[in-house]
């Protein structure tokens, strides 16, 4: 891979952040002595404090949500959906984004200092790594109640988020159905599935076959696991698209292979000598993706996602996660998307049937697969602005 | 009907606007096979109900939502199975009737799930009809069967006799019922079945299940 070790950068930037003394305990029994969630803003909370909506990210994103990345330097990941005169519409509603708990973009996570035992005087404590603590998408949502809390909001507008961000939707309107007016879970499940392990397992995978991860502490040297983490991202983002949009864009088209894969394939090889589009696609997306992603962070994150089910979290039924609510939901899903296909957002809608929730649900026709959620999807844009000015106009937010 | 109901209801289609105004204010509706979300909008604003849909057509789902209107792409068929014991005040199923697999069942699960159950449908005892078939001995063609046999979803046509005929055998109460003529007017044969099934070019009648039966 293309990729050099010195790129990563990751540890040297400041994000906007609060941290909490207290820190959190997690539901694996083991206590966070402090946790330090890094977010940001957009938009002006009203007096009455209720125009807050929280978007959540998925497992690569972060709080950069609508503005130029502090560290790639390019647009917020959700610009399509949340600014000015956008679905999410920053001159209507408080928006704020955090990243995640085991994150590596300012959060508490495992490139973060341990502070669970006392380090020698004058010496700087050593990254968790791998010793980070299992983190569960309950604890992400817990992490980020701390911080509405902390910014003085009681309830939530809405929440909002695409993948592992609708899950972290779906468990803020399990877990605090008092604090959330809206809930808008999209290409979400209720539980991450066999196959979606399987691929997440894939990744990690090839994050600890490369040499320079160390058991994790890769910390230790100057160096990172960066073509184990590139290979995890190619097999990942594979299956955030679909054959039809593989097809549409690249095809079987091929080119000279200028950037050989110095360390993929012997240079000169029949074999290798040209390259298809969709190759030179993915090595791109690998190496982009490690300049900004730290190893151990993705394994804690993909990890979360592993574990995540609701039902389990209620005595097997979905339905009771959701019993009484008066949250109001809209489910969207996404025709093409084979990594939570819309029988699952189905599966949630009918849960929340089953206690008479207030629920829409939606399939968008599209073929750019699971990540159609981050695009240009206008029905995607229209439903969701939609809903949100419905519920705003049921919440009293417009007259 | 209050004017504001008069007003919004301008280009309602006109079973929809007769249906609105037989809903009591603040009630809960489940309108099944809603279209683009009208008779939800006109429940909202101007009964305030808590009403919501559900729709099979996701191009009408996805603008219904656009338009604030709770709705899921879902039917008649399979998911009313999904919702709990009187969960509703009122299921709507309006010119619909006639297009699902299991009509019977499908009464049942509203009468279920609801209250009272509102069921429109057009009428395929209509004079013009039993003419066209008597006339030409093919299957009749008027604007309200537009489509030839081969391609109607409309599976499951009946009369309006042939409706009372199931709500007896079901035990279902007709708590009220009326005809519309081909223009939409509420028709004058309120006391008489034979000629509302003869002039009805639909029905539309509210239902629930009678206090001493099924």
């Amino acid at each position: 891979m293309i990729v050099e070790a010195s790129d990563t950068g990751l540890a040297e930037l400041e994000h906007s952040h609060v941290r909490f003394a207290d820190g959190l305990a997690l539901e694996c029994g083991i206590t966070l002595p402090s946790l330090t969630i890094a977010y940001r803003t957009y938009g002006t909370l009203n007096p009455a404090r209720s125009n807050a909506i929280l978007v959540c990210h998925a497992l690569t994103g972060d709080q950069y949500v609508a503005e130029r990345h502090k560290l790639t330097g390019r647009p917020g990941w959700w610009e399509l959906m949340v600014g000015p005169g956008r679905p999410v519409d920053t001159n209507r509603y408080f928006v704020i984004c955090s990243n995640v708990l085991g994150g590596c973009m300012g959060s508490t996570g495992p490139a973060s200092p341990r502070d669970d035992r006392p380090g020698a005087e004058g010496v700087a404590a050593e990254p968790w790594g791998t010793d980070f603590p299992l983190v569960t998408i309950r604890d992400m949502v817990r992490a980020q109640k701390k911080l509405v809390e902390h910014l003085g909001i009681e309830r939530l507008f809405a929440v909002i988020g695409g993948s592992m961000g609708g899950m972290q939707t779906l468990e803020w309107a399990a877990t605090y159905p008092q604090c959330v007016f809206a809930a808008v879970p999209i290409a979400a499940a209720s539980f991450h599935s066999a196959q979606n392990i399987a691929f997440h397992e894939v990744g990690r995978q090839a994050i600890f076959a490369d040499p320079d991860w160390l058991g994790g502490r890769y910390w230790e040297t100057d160096r990172t696991p960066a073509r184990g983490l590139a290979v995890a991202r190619m097999a990942a983002h594979i299956t955030y698209l679909s054959e039809q949009a593989l097809t549409r864009k690249f095809g079987r088209r091929q080119r000279p292979d200028h950037d050989a894969p110095l360390d993929a394939a012997p240079l000169g090889s029949a074999l290798f000598g040209e390259m298809f589009e969709v190759e030179s696609y993915l090595r791109h997306q690998g190496s982009s993706f490690v300049r900004r992603f730290d190893a151990n962070s993705y394994l804690a994150i993909t990890r979360a996602m592993d574990y995540f089910d609701l039902a389990v979290e209620h005595e097997g039924d979905l339905s009771a996660a959701f019993a009484g609510t008066a949250t109001r939901f809209c489910i969207v899903s996404f025709s093409s998307d084979w990594l939570f296909p819309t029988a699952q957002s189905r599966e949630v809608a009918r849960a929340l049937n089953r206690v008479a929730a207030n629920v829409s649900f939606v399939e968008i026709a599209t073929d750019k697969g699971h990540d159609a959620f981050l695009l240009d999807e206008p029905d995607l844009h229209r439903t969701v602005a939609g809903f949100l000015t419905g519920c705003a106009e049921h919440a009293g937010l417009i007259g | 009907m209050n004017d504001e109901v008069r007003f919004l209801a301008k280009n309602l289609r006109v079973d929809q606007r007769m249906i609105a105004e037989m809903i009591a204010p603040g009630s809960r509706v489940l309108d099944i096979g809603c279209g683009d979300g009208e008779l939800l909008d006109l429940l909202f604003r101007t009964r305030k109900c808590d009403a919501r849909g559900i729709e099979i057509d996701m191009a009408l789902v996805t603008r219904a939502v656009a338009h604030g209107m709770p709705v899921m792409q879902g039917d008649a068929d399979n998911d009313l199975e999904h919702y709990p014991d009187g969960a509703f005040d009122y299921a709507v199923l309006s010119r619909t009737l006639q297009a699902v697999e299991r009509p019977r069942e499908v009464l049942r699960q509203m009468l279920r799930i609801s209250a009272r159950a509102v069921v429109s449908f057009p009428n395929f005892g209509h004079w013009f009809m039993r003419w066209q078939l008597l006339r030409t001995g093919r299957m009749p063609n008027t604007p309200a069967w537009p489509r030839p046999w081969y391609e109607t979803p409309n599976i499951h046509p009946c009369t309006i006799r042939d409706f009372f005929a199931l709500c007896e055998e079901e035990s279902y109460e007709v708590e009220a019922w009326f005809a519309l003529d081909e223009a939409g007017r509420r028709s004058p044969w309120r006391r008489s079945l034979g000629l509302a099934n003869l002039f009805g070019e639909q029905a539309v009648l509210m239902l629930r299940k009678s206090p001493g039966g099924g």
